[in-house]
């Protein structure tokens, strides 16, 4: 069964890892060799699609196939301007990078919410 | 993953730019020492920051504060037989801080804080509002 929350559900976990991806970044700009990371958004949705259409073991010698033993989503950056010390933190960008993943986090919280008052007024008759 | 764990990351480089800046705080306080020894003159300090855990890990960083370096430059020395502190030759030795480097230090250490405190605040508000889905 599909979940209540749909697609919502898996975006707002990956919203919550690139936050603590984003921070790790903004946290380190000043430590040297540090390399920037980020998560790629096309492998985390394949990652979750992977995760909703999950193979079925009919056998308990069967792998299972699920989201985590795929390769994970987090890359390390190509910075624009590199600096001396090794550290690829650009950390305008990266606060940049921050401020439109707490929107978008926002934004699947809201289509969440939304379902649930959904739900709700299927549920109450709409009283 | 833990959810909290963007408070413990930011956190981190809280204190270590924290600490930073009252290096610099101390390097500029201490500016102006003088002592007849120049082995004992104070030398300006700075923090080394390393990415907390294990390097090139899938685990994500905070800051560590590896230690606190002494500058190694040596002391400038200065001629003034009228300072209580000159030794037998009239000489004083003044700590090596660069005052520029210290400011630059400085504002580097208040625009760090600045950005990790508004990771924070946005991380609260972002958790404050998934605390309360579905309460709308």
């Amino acid at each position: 069964m599909e979940s209540i929350l749909g697609i919502h559900e898996a975006a707002l976990l990956y919203r919550a890892r690139r936050m603590d991806v984003l921070a790790a970044n903004l946290a380190n700009a000043d430590t040297p060799k540090y390399q920037a990371r980020d998560l790629d958004f096309s492998t985390a949705l394949d990652g979750a699609f992977a995760a909703a259409t999950r193979l079925t073991t009919t056998d308990p010698r069967h792998l299972a196939l699920d989201a985590s033993s795929r390769t994970d989503a987090l890359k390390y950056r190509v910075p624009h301007q590199p600096s001396l010390d090794g550290n690829t933190v650009e950390a305008d960008l990266e606060s940049a990078r921050y401020a439109e993943n707490a929107i978008s986090y926002q934004a699947s919280l809201l289509f969440a919410g939304n379902r649930i008052s959904t739900l709700r007024a299927a549920l109450t008759g709409g009283r | 993953m833990n959810t909290f764990s963007t408070f413990d990351i930011a956190g981190s480089a809280l204190s270590a730019q924290s600490l930073r800046l009252n290096l610099t705080a101390s390097n500029l306080a201490n500016m102006h020492d003088v002592t007849g020894d120049p082995a004992g003159v104070y030398r300006a300090r700075h923090a080394v920051f390393r990415a907390s855990g294990q390097p090139f890990s899938q685990a994500l960083a905070g800051v560590d504060v590896l230690g606190v370096v002494e500058s190694t430059t040596p002391p400038t020395e200065r001629y003034d037989p009228g300072n209580p502190q000159a030794n037998a030759e009239g000489m004083v030795y003044a700590p090596s801080v660069n005052a520029m480097e210290e400011m630059a230090n400085m504002i580097s250490a208040q625009r760090s804080y600045q950005s990790n405190l508004e990771v924070i605040n946005t991380a609260k508000q972002l958790l404050m509002r998934t605390l309360m889905l579905g309460q709308g």
